[in-house]
């Protein structure tokens, strides 16, 4: 009967697709295939702020004239050596010998200038011009030396020019960046396909150490369920940070990989409106502060511990105090202090969030610690653009949660307008002062006081460091644990 | 009938006119700015107007409605605010994945369904019917992303036969693409497979009772080529209807789907195009959405006429 000769042959269509000849492609040994979560804009790190720009261009396709290692140390790179001046603004590189760009261009003096003259030209769309704005001239007196003259002593300019911002681009190949990477680093661009996969290869005329890989993929999954299905299949062999905090266990069960839990500069805050009443009241978010069990919000988002802070620094500094035990968790001092403020029966107020889970997940943790206290905070979340647009341009909020994941941003405290609105003359002479203060151990003492006056002030709720959740296949070694700067090397990866 | 396509189209012109403009003036009350957006929490505001005037954004929103639709006369889509390439490019790119997906889901859901309605129509009400008709509400009832990650961890994780998503790119060799297509088309394909096995069977069953059946029968076809040559002619007219009709139904699912697989198609580009405020992406491809939906319902009509004879005299 035909119906069932048809339905056969459909049954036979489906059984030859699942017999479809499985080749078991063995792990060449000189390939590395790498997840992350966020695709990249572009690939020029000069001319946008997305942390996925850097992630895979910066340490493996563009360089600095200094790099930062795993530690969150500087190290040379594009400068073999620096002097600094007696007069504190007078900075001479040394430069490498025999770097070339990956076009063949070499690599002198000339592009030092020209790219950081670039990021300041008007038409830059640099996000991070305010590295550059010190300099007041850079002189080329030979094609291996550099020297660059600052306005006033600045104490982290070298900190800045480990960032991708402050790669050195060449003038032939700078404008096609964005879709056509050259750089000095030890990975080429080789292809891109967008929305799902990036090809990287060797590059032979690299002046270091020659990578052990020949070949690298970074391939971009947003959906949580997605990442934890490619790493389990073996379709990756890593991923950089994964967004299903959830499956860390199974994963660590899991005897093929790896993972490793480790730290950022990423500090998660409930932003504060400290122009807003009641908010302007000291007492009010010192009561807040009481309200959030830090420890709790943690473990309800991620289901492990992570790094808690109590102001806005991250553990991986030197400077580094730990200021949690400011304002102990205790909801009776906070009910006690909101009746000292005027509010015996609490108040009502918004929590904007945007849309990373972290946010929305610890967002309804703390709506629940406020209605503790009696602050009733009615959540209303929010698309990324929007909360730019509304939060951080307008100041149209009460309260907020977001992680400021660029490094050493303390100093954000001291901009006028910014959107805590905490205005304090005392804090901003403070970051002036340490913006000159070139001792290292002189400039800690200061960092310190800056992190006390943020926590006795209870700017923000300070609440946890986004943690850096790594899996890697177990023989793989050499992946970043924790993220002083947002990078994944591909240099330092290599097959056991 | 010259006149009446001619009538159509210029309603159609019409229409995408409206929908342009509809589109246009949405996304220019939606507050947020694509340069903020691109230069994150540390833009300083001359970045920031060096940004608005490489994306054009610093002219008047009349001038750039004009410039937009300029631009979709003569094929110019554009430059995504974010990967600032052409936009034409970037849905060419996402095409070439979604056009087989959608395709191969359409393909294997005809495949599956329709032998399986014809099977419960010529077994109407003994085991295999209510076999069928099972199937066909489990496959309506599961979420095709649940079905989709259940895929993955049978045929990915457990027996590592298929790849657990991502997109190697045609490059990479047809067989080793379709491999990567092919759990994706089935688990978007499931739902339309059970749509399809339901019509076809009461389509199926409503033509048995057909005149012109009895006809078949009475001239002394086998009841093999009378399902074929005639009922199954005629029962195929619903099944395309559904077929177009399920067209935004099969867009709104890849979308979900190739999150889930992480294929690089034009529903992840949608997602992630309106996650990163990139509207000249969004604006494009919502009207290209539109513009197929219409074109689909076009086409499905002048098959009707194809299929059926009655309807090709009016």
């Amino acid at each position: 009967m035909t119906t069932r000769r048809e339905l056969l042959a459909g049954a036979g269509l489906a059984a030859l697709a699942a017999q479809l000849p499985v080749v078991a492609l063995a792990q060449a040994k000189d390939s590395v295939t790498i997840a992350q979560t966020l695709e990249p804009p572009t690939l020029d790190p000069t001319s946008g702020a997305a942390q996925a720009i850097r992630e895979v261009t910066l340490q493996n396709i563009f360089e600095g004239l200094v790099k930062m290692d795993r530690a969150g140390k500087l190290q040379p790179c594009l400068a073999e050596s620096w002097e600094i001046a007696a007069d504190n603004v007078t900075y001479r590189f040394k430069l490498r010998q025999g770097a070339t760009f990956h076009d063949g261009t070499p690599f002198t003096a000339e592009q030092v200038k020209f790219s950081f003259e670039r990021a300041v030209a008007p038409d830059s769309t640099n996000a991070q011009r305010q590295l550059f704005a010190p300099i007041v001239e850079i002189a080329t007196p030979d094609p291996a030396t550099v020297v660059i003259k600052l306005k006033q002593p600045t104490a982290n300019f070298l900190y800045g020019l480990s960032w991708g911002d402050a790669v050195i681009v060449a003038p032939a190949s700078a404008a096609n960046n964005k879709t056509n990477p050259v750089g000095t680093g030890p990975f080429k661009f080789v292809r891109w396909n967008r929305g799902d996969r990036l090809e990287l290869a060797r590059f032979d005329g690299y002046w270091g150490e020659k990578p052990a890989l020949a070949k690298a993929i970074f391939r971009f999954m947003s959906d949580p369920q997605a990442q934890v299905a490619a790493l389990r299949a073996g379709d990756v062999d890593a991923h950089t940070n994964l967004s299903a905090p959830e499956a860390v266990p199974q994963l660590k069960a899991d005897p093929k990989l790896k993972v490793t839990i480790g730290r950022t500069e990423g500090e998660t805050i409930l932003a504060t409106n400290n122009a807003k009443p009641p908010f302007d009241k000291l007492k009010v978010r010192q009561a807040i502060a009481h309200a959030l069990d830090r420890k709790t919000i943690a473990l309800g988002v991620y289901g492990f511990d992570v790094s808690l802070i109590g102001s806005h620094f991250s553990p991986l500094h030197p400077a580094y105090v730990d200021l949690t035990g400011t304002y102990p968790y205790d909801p009776a001092k906070a009910k006690a202090l909101l009746a000292e403020a005027g509010f015996p029966n609490g108040f009502s107020c918004t929590l904007k969030l945007p849309p990373p889970s972290y946010a929305r997940r610890s967002g309804e943790i703390v709506a629940a610690l406020l209605a503790q206290i009696g602050i009733n905070a009615s959540i209303e979340p929010l698309e990324f653009p929007q909360w730019l647009e509304r939060v951080f341009r307008n100041k149209d909020y009460d309260l907020s949660i977001i992680a400021h994941t660029e490094p050493l941003d303390i100093d954000i405290y001291a901009r006028d307008d910014y959107y805590f609105q905490y205005r304090n003359p005392e804090f901003k002479a403070l970051m002036a002062k340490i913006a000159v203060t070139l001792p290292e151990a002189e400039r800690n003492a200061l960092y310190k006081q800056a992190q006390e006056m943020l926590a006795r002030d209870a700017v923000n709720g300070f609440l946890f460091i986004l943690p850096k959740i790594t899996v890697a296949n177990a023989a793989l070694d050499g992946m970043w644990t924790d993220w002083p700067l947002p990078v994944t090397p591909l240099a330092e990866l290599r097959w056991r | 009938m010259i006149g009446y396509i001619l009538r159509r189209l210029v309603a159609l012109a019409l229409t995408l006119l409206a929908a342009a403009l509809v589109i246009f003036i949405v996304l220019e009350i939606l507050p947020g700015d694509p340069a903020a957006v691109t230069l994150g929490l540390n833009a300083s505001p001359e970045a920031l107007a060096a940004l608005h005037a490489e994306m054009g954004l610093d002219k008047p929103a009349v001038l750039r409605f004009l410039i937009w639709l300029g631009g979709l006369a003569t094929g110019d889509l554009g430059l995504s605010y974010t990967y600032r390439v052409p936009v034409a490019q970037l849905i060419a790119e996402r095409m070439a994945v979604t056009l087989p997906l959608a395709l191969m889901a359409i393909g294997l859901a005809m495949v599956i369904g329709i032998p399986l309605g014809m099977l419960a129509a010529s077994r109407h009400g003994r085991l295999a019917d209510a076999g069928v008709m099972a199937f066909a509400q489990a496959g309506l009832a599961i979420p095709n992303f649940w079905f989709g990650l259940l895929l993955v961890l049978v045929f990915a994780v457990g027996l590592g036969w298929l790849p657990a998503g991502g997109f190697p790119g045609w490059q990479a060799g047809f067989g080793t693409a379709l491999k990567a297509l092919l759990m994706p088309a089935l688990a978007l394909a499931l739902p339309q497979a059970a749509i399809i096995a339901r019509l076809t069977r009461s389509a199926v069953l409503d033509t048995l009772q057909e005149d012109f059946v009895r006809t078949a029968r009475a001239k002394g076809l086998s009841e093999g080529v009378t399902m074929r040559r005639h009922a199954l002619r005629n029962a195929l007219i619903p099944v395309v209807t559904i077929l177009g009709l399920q067209f935004s139904v099969l867009i709104a699912g890849a979308i979900i789907i190739e999150n889930v697989f992480a294929l690089p198609g034009l529903g992840r580009l949608v997602f992630q195009a309106i996650a990163q405020h990139d509207l000249i992406v969004v604006k494009d491809l919502v009207m290209l959405f539109a513009g197929l939906a219409i074109l689909i319902n076009f086409a499905v009509e002048l098959l009707y006429g194809l299929i059926d004879p009655r309807l090709r005299q009016s």
